[in-house]
C-alpha cells in the first residue's frame, strides 16, 4: 500500500481578478520509507503539492489519501488530528516556537497529543541526542544557529512517530556544509524509522540524496525519476 | 507547559506588557480608591445626618412632619415607652424629645431657631450634642433656664457663655410663650448651618414653657447595626398599629440623601464603565498588535496540529495573566493609598461651605467595602477577557498557509 496517494489533483488560486493555476490533473503515490524531492522552478506548485499532502490546504479537486485517510472526507479539526498524529513538517525557515527551548520544542508535539511529561521528556532527549544536539537542551531558538535550529525541526517533525515528514526547502537558507548534515540526518531517520521524507528543493544536493525525483512545471508532473 | 509559554509569551515585548500593564493598574487603583473616597463620603453624610438628631428611626404624632407644632405633640409617651424597650435590639438606645419652632432674640439680633427639649442622659446616647459641647457646660437634667447653644450662633449674636437669651414660641394654648434662658455652654457640630439652628434646653423646660404636660414631639432611636432599620420599623408600626403615630426610617425623614445614595451606587457603576472602556481600547489595541506579529507562529502551530480552540485559550491564557498580574498590583497600590489616607483623611475645610451644603464632612476619610473591590475587579477581569476574545478569536482563524506565508 502506498503511504501517500494523489489522484489528479487541481488547484487554482484566485488573487484578485487574476486566477492562477497551481497544480493540474497531479496524480502520483509515494511508497512508505521512500526519500522523495520535488523539483522546480519557482512557481511549479511544489509548496502547494506539500501543502495539500499535508493537509495544510485543500485541492479543488482530486484525492488525497495519507496512510489510508482520505482528506476529502476530513472537517478542519480531523486534517488538524492527523497532521498531529501522522504528518511531520520542516519549513524553509522560522520552524520553531520562539519561547521554547530546543527540548520544549521537540517536546511541543507530543504535549498535543497528550503524553504524560516524563515520557515526552525522555523522547525528546533521546531524538535530540540522535540529531547531535545532546548539549542544547535548554537554548531557545534565537541561541541556536540555522543549522541547529533545521535540526531541532527534524527531531520535532520525527519524535511523533509520524507517518510522513514534509519539509519545504529545508536547506534555503543553510551553507552547503550544514545542509548536507542536515541531510545526513535525515537520510539516517529515514532509514532507521522508515519515515517516509518528501521534499520541495531547487537544491542539487538534496535530490541527491532522495531515491526518487519528481519535476514539475507548471503545475504538472513534467517527469519522475527512480534513481533506487 | 501552556502557562509557561503564555508566561513568556508575555515578556516577548516587555516595553509594550508594561505599558497594558500601567493601564490594568491605573484602571484598577483608579476604580477602588475613587469608589473608596466616594463610599467615604456617602459614610459621612449619612453619619452626619442620623447624628444630627434624625437618629435611625423616628416616631411622631402623624401630623408633625407636616405641621411642626405642639399641638401635634405625642400627649402620653409613658405609654410607647415599655413597648419600645421591649422591641428594640439590644444595644439600641432610644430619646424622647420636644422639637418646635421658635424664634431666640437678645438686645442686639433675632432668629429663627429650632429650640430641641432634651433629656440630656438619654439624648448624649443618641445625637451628637453630647460629645459636641466645647465651651462652658453640658445641660444637666434639673436645668430650667440653661441652655446650649451653636458656636455660630454664639458669634451672629456677639454674646457669651453666662449670658442671656429669650426664646419665644407657640404653645399649647395658642398663645405666645417665651422664656430667658442663659446660656451655660457652646456646642461644635460637623456643618455651621447646625450649630445655626438649633438650640438645646432640657426637656422639662422645654415643656413647661409651651404647656404640653408630659408630652414630646418625636423619638429618635440609634440602632447598634444599621441592618436592622427596616426590620425594627416594621415591628415598631405593628405594635403601634393605630394611625395615630407615625414610624420613619432615616431614608425616608431624609429623602435627599437617600436619592443621592442611591445615585452614587449608579454613578459609581458608570465610572466603572467608562474607565474599563478606555483601558479595554489599550487592552485590545495592543493584544491585537501582538497577534498580527506572531502570525508565522501561529501558523506553525496549526501546522503542528494545533487546533483553533487551543490557540484561542492560548491567547486568552496570556490576557488572565496579564489582568491578574495588573489587578493584584492595583490593589495592593489602592489598599497602600486608602491606608495613607485613613489616619489623616483628605481636608475639605477650603470648600467647607460648598461641602456644607450637600452634607459632607470637613474631613474626608475613604471607606472602602469588599463588594466594592470585588465588582471592580470583576469588571475588569470579565470584560478584559471578553475584549480579549476579538484577538485571540482572530488569532484562531488564521489558516494555516497563510499564516505560513506572512512575513
Amino acid at each position: 500500500m502506498h503511504i501517500v496517494e494523489c489522484v489528479d489533483i487541481n488547484k487554482t488560486y484566485h488573487q484578485g481578478k487574476v486566477e492562477v493555476l497551481a497544480l493540474k490533473g497531479v496524480s502520483l503515490a509515494f511508497e512508505k520509507g521512500s526519500f522523495v524531492a520535488l523539483a522546480g522552478p519557482s512557481g511549479s506548485g511544489k509548496t502547494t503539492l506539500l501543502n495539500i499532502i499535508g493537509g495544510l490546504d485543500l485541492a479543488d479537486s482530486g484525492r488525497v489519501v495519507v496512510d489510508g485517510n482520505a482528506f476529502d472526507k476530513m472537517n478542519r479539526s480531523q486534517r488538524a488530528d492527523l497532521r498531529l498524529n501522522k504528518v511531520g513538517f520542516v519549513f524553509q525557515s522560522y520552524n520553531l516556537i520562539p519561547v521554547l527551548s530546543a527540548l520544549e520544542n521537540v517536546e511541543f508535539v507530543m504535549l498535543l497529543q497528550g503524553l504524560p511529561p516524563a515520557e515526552r521528556r525522555k523522547r525528546a532527549k533521546d531524538i535530540l541526542d540522535e540529531v547531535g544536539l545532546e548539549d542544547m537542551y535548554d537554548r531557545r531558538p534565537a541561541e541556536l544557529s540555522g543549522g541547529q535550529q533545521q535540526r531541532v525541526a527534524v527531531a520535532r517533525a520525527i519524535v511523533s512517530n509520524p507517518s510522513i515528514v514534509l519539509a519545504d526547502e529545508p536547506t534555503a537558507n543553510l551553507d552547503s556544509s550544514t545542509g548536507k548534515g542536515l541531510l545526513e540526518i535525515m537520510k539516517q531517520m529515514n532509514e532507521k524509522k522508515n519515515v517516509t521524507f518528501i521534499f520541495s528543493t531547487h537544491d542539487n544536493m538534496v535530490m541527491d540524496y532522495a531515491d526518487r525525483v519528481i519535476y514539475l512545471r507548471d503545475g504538472m508532473v513534467a517527469d519522475d525519476r527512480v534513481k533506487r | 507547559m501552556y502557562l509557561q509559554m503564555a508566561w513568556r509569551n508575555i515578556w516577548r515585548n516587555p516595553r509594550r506588557t508594561t505599558i497594558i500593564l500601567l493601564a490594568i493598574i491605573i484602571g484598577v487603583w483608579n476604580m477602588i480608591f475613587l469608589g473608596a473616597l466616594t463610599r467615604g463620603m456617602e459614610a459621612g453624610m449619612i453619619k452626619n445626618g442620623i447624628s444630627t438628631l434624625t437618629g435611625n428611626i423616628q416616631i411622631h404624632h402623624k401630623d408633625y412632619r407636616t405641621d411642626p407644632v405642639v399641638e401635634n405633640s405625642m400627649a402620653d409617651p409613658g405609654a410607647m415607652e415599655a413597648a419600645i424597650e421591649r422591641i428594640l435590639p439590644r444595644g439600641a438606645r432610644w430619646a424622647g424629645r420636644v422639637r418646635v419652632n421658635a424664634i431666640a432674640s437678645n438686645a442686639r439680633n433675632s432668629s429663627g431657631v429650632t429650640l430641641v427639649g432634651i433629656d440630656p442622659e438619654r439624648e448624649a446616647q443618641v445625637s451628637f450634642i453630647g460629645q459636641a459641647v466645647e465651651q462652658g457646660r453640658y445641660l444637666m437634667p434639673k436645668d430650667m433656664y440653661g441652655i446650649v447653644v451653636g458656636k455660630t450662633l454664639l458669634d451672629k449674636f456677639g454674646t457669651k457663655i453666662g449670658h442671656k437669651l429669650v426664646l419665644m414660641s407657640q404653645d399649647m394654648d395658642r398663645e405666645i410663650s417665651s422664656r430667658a434662658f442663659r446660656i451655660v455652654g457652646v456646642y461644635r457640630a460637623e456643618m455651621a448651618a447646625t450649630e445655626k439652628e438649633f438650640v438645646f434646653v432640657t426637656l422639662p423646660a422645654a415643656q413647661q414653657m409651651l404647656k404640653i404636660d408630659k408630652g414630646i414631639s418625636e423619638i429618635s432611636i440609634i440602632l447598634p447595626d444599621q441592618q436592622d432599620n427596616r426590620r425594627t420599623a416594621s415591628a415598631l408600626k405593628d405594635e403601634f398599629f393605630d394611625d395615630t403615630y407615625e414610624i420613619n426610617t432615616w431614608r425616608e425623614l431624609l429623602p435627599i440623601l437617600n436619592a443621592y445614595l442611591k445615585l452614587s451606587d449608579g454613578f459609581m457603576l458608570i465610572w466603572y464603565l467608562v474607565v474599563f472602556i478606555a483601558m479595554g481600547f489599550g487592552i485590545v489595541n495592543t493584544t491585537l498588535m501582538a497577534v498580527f506579529e506572531r502570525m508565522r507562529e501561529f501558523g506553525l502551530l496549526k501546522a503542528l496540529g494545533m487546533k483553533p480552540w487551543w490557540i484561542i485559550r492560548e491567547v486568552l491564557l496570556e490576557s488572565v495573566l496579564l489582568l491578574l498580574m495588573g489587578m493584584a498590583i492595583g490593589n495592593i497600590l489602592s489598599f497602600l493609598s486608602i491606608s495613607a489616607l485613613s489616619g489623616s483623611g483628605i481636608d475639605l475645610s477650603s470648600l467647607a461651605a460648598g461641602a456644607e451644603y450637600v452634607g459632607i464632612s470637613r474631613i474626608l476619610y475613604p471607606a472602602i467595602y469588599v463588594r466594592d473591590v470585588v465588582i471592580a475587579n470583576l469588571v475588569v477581569f470579565v470584560l478584559g477577557l471578553v475584549v480579549s476574545t476579538y484577538p485571540a478569536a482572530k488569532a484562531g482563524r488564521f489558516t494555516p498557509v497563510e499564516a505560513l506565508a506572512h512575513t
